[in-house]
C-alpha cells in the first residue's frame, strides 16, 4: 500500500455533498479492507444539530421509550449547546447491523471523513469483533427490540396511566446497572420470539410467583414446615437484582414484570460499553488516524484537509496532567489511542525493554496482533496486559493511595522500575467494574414472615455506599412491595444496616 | 461485500423527537413549575405577561439515584502528569475530594456540586400553567392562546405566488421592459446594418467582387443578429408578478381598561396578587379583541388618584376607604379623555369589600347613572369573604344590568367565572 504514483487528491471543499461522501467513504472502505477490518455494513445518516441533540438525550439510541429523564437530558444538552458551553460530539454510532453512524449536517467535508473513518470503521469493527459485545449484544435485533419496547411502554401508559409507568421506570432505572448476570451468557434478543413468548411467559411467571408465595400450608405436619423454613431463598446470592425482581417480586403485575425486563435488557445492551471505553475509543481513534494517514500517503488527501481533522484529533486525545484546570481523570481517548499506537510500535520497532515485557508481541506483524488485542480483552485486562513501561513514562503515571483515617495521601508507585507492575495493576483495577460499582446482591427473602427482601453490599476496601443508597432502596421497596433491608459488610465483617419500609407495610 | 448499505438523509424527518420527553419532564415537576410561574406572574407587569420564564429546580430533586461509592474506605488512583513525586512521598489531602480530582469519573455526577437545574419554560408552556391556575375552560384557553382572526390584506406585488394571483398587466409590462432592455443593442445594430446593406446594394459598384463579399458578410451578420433577437423570450418566468396578500390580525378598534383597586391597609399582598391576576386576565382578553388598549390605573383609599402600574401594585397606603372617590375619578377620566363613541370602555374593580358605610349607596348610584351606560363591561371582584354593605348594594345591579358582573374570590380559580358572560358574549360572531 505504499505510494506508487501520487494520485490526484480528492476534492476537499468545506461543504460536503452526497456524492463526495460516497467517494470518500469508498476510499476509506478500500483502505480499511486492505487492513482487514471486519465490519457490519454501514448506514450513514445525515442529521441536523437538533436531531443530534435528540439522539444525545435518548442515550444515543434512534428509538427509545418516553421518560422524563430523557427530557431532562435534552433540556440540559440544548441549554449547553445554545450557550456554546459545548460543541456537539462529532459522532454517534449505534451498535446495530447495519451499523448506523450519524453525520451532522454542520460538519465540513474533512470532519465527515473523520467521522466515517472513526465511527463507521473504527467503532463498527470493534462492535463486531470484541468478545463482550458478541456475548452481550445482538446487533441485528437491537433496533427492532427498541421499537417493541417503545410501543409496549406507550401501550402501558395508555392502559395504566403515565404516572404509574413513570414510577415503575424510575425504580427500574435506579437498578439498571444491576441487571446483568456477569457469569452467564444471556439469551439473544429477538423481536419475534419476544412477542410470541411474552404472553405465555406472563402467565407462567405469575403462576410461579403465586407458588412461591403460597400462604396455605402444604401439609399439616411440623417436620415439613421446619424443613421449608430452614431452606434459604434464594439458595445462592443473586447479583442480577432486576432479574430477581422480575421473576420473584410478589406483587408485580404481568405488565410490570415486562417493563422490568425491558429496562434490564436495554441495560444489558450497555453493559459492554461500560467496560470497554478505553479500548473502544482508542481503537476507533487509532483507525481514523491510520486510515486517513494512509489516504494521505497515497496522495488522495491534501494538506489543508489533513490540518483540519488533525486539529480535532489533537483535541480529542489531549490528556491534561493532574492539577490542570481541565483535568478530570484519565481521558479514555488519550490512553486508548496511545496504547494501540504503542502496540503497533512494539510490533514494528521493539526495544530491548519491549522484548522483555512483551516477548510474544515484539516483532510480530502488527495487524493480527492488534486484532487479537481488540477481540479478546476489556479495559481492565487490556491495561493489565498491554500497558507498557514506555507509556507509563510518557504519561508520567503515578498511583496515590488514600486510606481512611490517614491524614495524608501516599504515593504508592511511580513510573520507575520498581513501580511499573504495581502501577499497571492499579490502573487495571481502576477499570474493573467490580471496583467502580458497588457489589450488591440479593441475600435472602423472608418467606415465612414479613416477606422482606435483604440485599447485601460487600464492601470493597471498606468503601461505603453514598447517600443515594437510601433513595435507591425506596425504589427497590416499590418494586418488591414489602420492606427492604440493606446490609453493608466491611472487611472486618461488621454490618451496617439500613431499612426502607415497603409500600405495603403501612 | 457491500460495505456501504446506504446514505440516508434524515434531516427532514423526525425533528423534535424529544418533545414527548420534555412534556413528561414538565409534568413531573409541575408543582415546582407552577410555583415558579406564580412568583413570576406577581413580578411581571400586566402587559408583559406573555413570555417564557427561567425555572430553577434544586439539583437534588432532579437527580436519579443509583448505588455508588461514597467517601471513605481505602482507595488507590492512578493519575497522569507526575512531576516531582517518588514512591513513598506523603501528600497533604486536597480540600474537598478524598482521592483528588481523579475520583471524578468514578463517582459519577450524581450530586457533584450543588448547582441547580435551570431551564427555560417557553411562552406557551408558561401560559398553560397560568391558565391552569385560573382554571380556564379549554375553549377559552385556545381562544386566548391563539390570535383570533386574520384578515387578508393587499400588499403590493411579489415575484412568486399562486397562479390565481397572477397579475397579467404587471407581468406583461415587465416582459416588455425586459425585451426592450435585452434587445436594445442588437436592434440598433440591425437597423445600422440594414441601412448599410441598402447603401451597398444601391452603390454603383455593386457588381464589384469586393462589394459583393461585403454584402454577403453583412447579410450573414444580420442573420445572426436577427436569430439572437428572436431568442429573447417573449415571456420569461422572471417577468411574472403576483398580487401579494398579507395576513393581519383583525383586532377591530381601541379599548381602554380601567383598573380600580382599593389600597387601604386591609389589602395585603396576597389580596393584591389575586387582584392582579384578575386584571391580567381581563387585559389578555382585551388584547385578543382590540388593536390598541390603554390602561388606566386608579387606586384609592379615602381619596383616589391615577398612578403608574408600578405604584399601583406595589405602594402601600393606610387609612379608611371611600370607594366612590375612585368611581368619580374614573367617570371624570372617561369624559375628558375617552369619549365612549370612540373607545370601548372596560372597568375592573377589586376590593376587599370594606367601605365607609354611607358611601356604598352612592357607589351604586354612580354606577347606574353614570358609568354603566358608558362601559362595555364592568367586573367587580371582592377578594375577601366578609359580607359588607357594598356587596349588598352591588348585588342589586346584577339583575338590572347585563354588562355588570361580580364575584367573591378566595382563590385564583374563582377569578374566571366573573368573566364568564364576557367571554361567552364575545365569542359569538362579532
Amino acid at each position: 500500500m505504499n505510494a506508487k504514483i501520487k494520485r490526484e487528491p480528492l476534492p476537499s471543499p468545506s461543504d460536503w455533498t452526497f456524492e463526495l461522501i460516497e467517494r470518500y467513504h469508498g476510499e476509506i472502505a478500500r483502505v480499511a479492507r486492505g487492513y482487514k477490518l471486519d465490519t457490519y455494513a454501514n448506514q450513514l445518516e445525515i442529521i441536523t444539530a437538533e436531531q443530534m441533540m435528540d439522539a444525545y438525550a435518548s442515550v444515543g439510541m434512534p428509538v427509545i421509550y418516553r421518560h422524563w429523564s430523557y427530557g431532562k437530558q435534552f433540556i440540559s444538552t440544548e441549554k449547553n449547546y445554545r450557550r456554546g458551553h459545548m460543541g456537539l460530539a462529532y459522532e454517534i454510532v449505534i451498535n446495530s447491523d447495519p451499523c448506523i453512524a450519524y453525520l451532522m449536517e454542520e460538519n465540513t467535508m474533512a470532519m465527515q471523513a473523520l467521522v466515517i473513518a472513526h465511527a463507521a470503521y473504527g467503532h463498527n469493527s470493534f462492535f463486531k469483533g470484541n468478545y463482550l459485545f458478541k456475548m452481550w449484544t445482538d446487533a441485528s435485533s437491537i433496533i427492532d427490540y427498541l421499537v417493541y419496547a417503545r410501543n409496549y411502554i406507550s401501550e402501558c401508559e395508555e392502559r395504566h396511566g403515565v404516572g404509574a409507568v413513570e414510577d415503575l421506570l424510575d425504580s427500574c432505572h435506579a437498578l439498571m446497572n444491576h441487571g446483568v448476570d456477569r457469569y452467564r451468557r444471556p439469551q439473544k434478543l429477538s423481536l419475534s420470539q419476544e412477542q410470541v413468548r411474552r404472553e405465555e411467559r406472563e402467565h407462567h411467571l405469575q403462576q410461579q410467583v403465586n407458588d412461591l408465595w403460597r400462604t396455605l400450608p402444604r401439609k399439616s405436619g411440623r417436620s415439613a414446615e421446619d424443613e421449608e423454613a430452614s431452606k434459604r431463598f434464594p439458595s445462592e446470592p443473586q447479583e442480577n437484582l432486576l432479574y430477581f425482581i422480575e421473576k420473584n417480586a410478589p406483587l408485580l403485575e404481568p405488565w410490570q414484570r415486562e417493563v422490568v425486563r425491558i429496562v434490564r435488557k436495554i441495560g444489558q445492551y450497555f453493559y459492554p460499553q461500560r467496560q470497554t471505553q478505553v479500548m473502544n475509543e482508542g481503537w476507533a481513534t487509532f483507525w481514523h488516524y491510520t486510515l486517513l494517514n494512509t489516504l494521505y500517503d497515497e496522495g488522495l488527501l491534501d494538506d489543508g484537509f489533513m490540518m483540519e481533522w488533525l486539529q480535532s484529533h489533537t483535541n480529542v486525545v489531549f490528556q491534561p496532567p493532574v492539577g490542570h484546570r481541565a483535568y478530570s481523570g484519565i481521558n479514555p481517548y488519550a490512553l486508548g489511542f496511545a496504547m494501540f499506537t504503542d502496540l503497533r510500535r512494539i510490533c514494528e520497532n521493539p526495544t530491548e525493554e519491549d522484548k522483555r515485557w512483551f516477548p510474544d508481541m515484539a516483532g510480530s506483524p502488527w495487524g493480527p496482533s492488534l486484532d487479537y488485542a481488540m477481540r479478546n480483552f476489556k479495559d481492565e485486562s487490556f491495561v493489565g496486559q498491554f500497558l507498557s513501561p514506555k507509556l507509563m513514562r510518557d504519561f508520567r503515571f503515578f498511583a496515590i493511595r488514600d486510606k481512611e483515617g490517614d491524614p495524608e495521601l501516599e504515593v504508592a508507585a511511580i513510573h520507575d522500575d520498581s513501580g511499573y507492575r504495581q502501577l499497571r495493576e492499579s490502573l487495571s483495577r481502576q477499570y474493573d467494574l467490580n471496583h467502580r460499582e458497588p457489589n450488591i446482591q440479593v441475600w435472602s427473602v423472608n418467606l415465612r414472615g414479613d416477606r422482606s427482601l435483604t440485599l447485601r453490599h460487600t464492601q470493597h476496601n471498606d468503601r461505603p455506599l453514598h447517600d443515594d443508597a437510601q433513595e435507591v432502596l425506596k425504589h427497590v421497596a416499590r418494586l418488591w412491595g414489602f420492606d427492604v433491608h440493606l446490609e453493608s459488610v466491611d472487611s472486618q465483617g461488621r454490618v451496617n444496616h439500613r431499612k426502607v419500609a415497603g409500600p405495603q407495610a403501612a | 461485500m457491500a460495505m456501504l448499505q446506504q446514505i440516508i438523509d434524515r434531516r427532514l424527518s423526525g425533528k423534535n423527537k424529544s418533545i414527548g420527553n420534555r412534556e413528561r419532564f414538565l409534568r413531573r415537576y409541575r408543582e415546582q413549575i407552577g410555583e415558579a410561574v406564580r412568583r413570576a406572574v406577581s413580578g411581571r407587569s400586566i402587559r408583559d405577561l406573555e413570555q417564557g420564564e427561567d425555572i430553577t429546580l434544586p439539583k437534588r430533586d432532579v437527580s436519579e439515584p443509583v448505588f455508588g461509592h461514597g467517601q471513605g474506605g481505602d482507595r488507590e488512583y492512578v493519575h497522569p502528569g507526575n512531576r516531582e513525586y517518588v514512591k513513598g512521598d506523603r501528600i497533604e489531602r486536597p480540600q474537598g475530594g478524598g482521592g483528588g480530582a481523579g475520583s471524578g469519573s468514578q463517582a459519577g455526577d450524581g450530586e457533584g456540586g450543588e448547582d441547580d437545574f435551570v431551564f427555560r419554560l417557553t411562552k406557551e408552556e408558561f401560559m398553560r400553567v397560568f391558565f391552569e391556575d385560573l382554571a380556564l375552560p379549554h375553549l377559552i384557553r385556545t381562544q386566548l392562546a391563539e390570535v383570533p382572526e386574520w384578515k387578508s390584506h393587499r400588499a403590493g406585488f411579489t415575484s412568486d405566488g399562486m397562479p390565481t394571483n397572477l397579475h397579467v398587466v404587471r407581468s406583461m409590462r415587465g416582459a416588455l421592459a425586459r425585451r426592450i432592455a435585452l434587445g436594445g443593442d442588437s436592434r440598433r445594430e440591425i437597423r445600422e446594418l440594414e441601412a448599410h446593406l441598402l447603401h451597398l446594394r444601391r452603390s454603383p459598384r455593386v457588381a464589384d467582387a469586393l462589394v459583393q463579399r461585403e454584402i454577403r458578410e453583412t447579410e450573414a451578420k444580420l442573420e445572426e443578429l436577427r436569430a439572437k433577437a428572436k431568442h429573447i423570450p417573449y415571456l420569461d418566468p422572471i417577468d411574472l408578478r403576483y398580487r401579494n396578500r398579507v395576513r393581519v390580525p383583525v383586532p377591530s378598534a381601541k379599548a381602554v381598561m380601567f383598573c380600580l383597586m382599593d389600597v387601604s391597609g386591609s389589602m395585603d399582598e396576597a389580596r393584591k396578587d389575586m387582584s392582579k391576576r384578575f386584571f391580567m386576565l381581563l387585559y389578555m382578553f382585551l388584547t385578543r379583541h382590540y388593536e390598541k388598549i390603554e390602561l388606566v390605573f386608579i387606586r384609592h383609599h379615602t381619596q383616589a388618584s391615577e398612578v403608574s402600574e408600578e405604584e399601583f401594585f406595589h405602594a402601600t397606603e393606610t387609612g379608611g376607604t371611600v370607594v366612590s372617590s375612585a368611581l368619580t375619578l374614573m367617570n371624570d377620566i372617561v369624559r375628558s379623555r375617552f369619549p365612549s363613541g370612540e373607545w370601548n370602555i372596560y372597568g375592573a374593580q377589586a376590593s376587599d369589600g370594606d367601605n365607609w358605610h354611607q358611601d356604598s349607596g352612592r357607589c351604586r348610584e354612580l354606577l347606574t347613572d353614570q358609568l354603566l351606560p358608558l362601559v362595555r363591561y364592568y367586573a367587580y371582584v371582592q377578594v375577601a369573604d366578609a359580607e359588607q354593605n357594598m356587596w349588598e348594594e352591588y348585588s342589586q345591579l346584577v339583575e338590572t344590568h347585563k354588562n355588570f358582573a361580580m364575584r367573591k374570590v378566595a382563590d385564583a380559580q374563582d377569578i374566571y367565572p366573573v368573566f364568564r358572560d364576557l367571554f361567552k358574549k364575545e365569542r359569538g360572531p362579532a
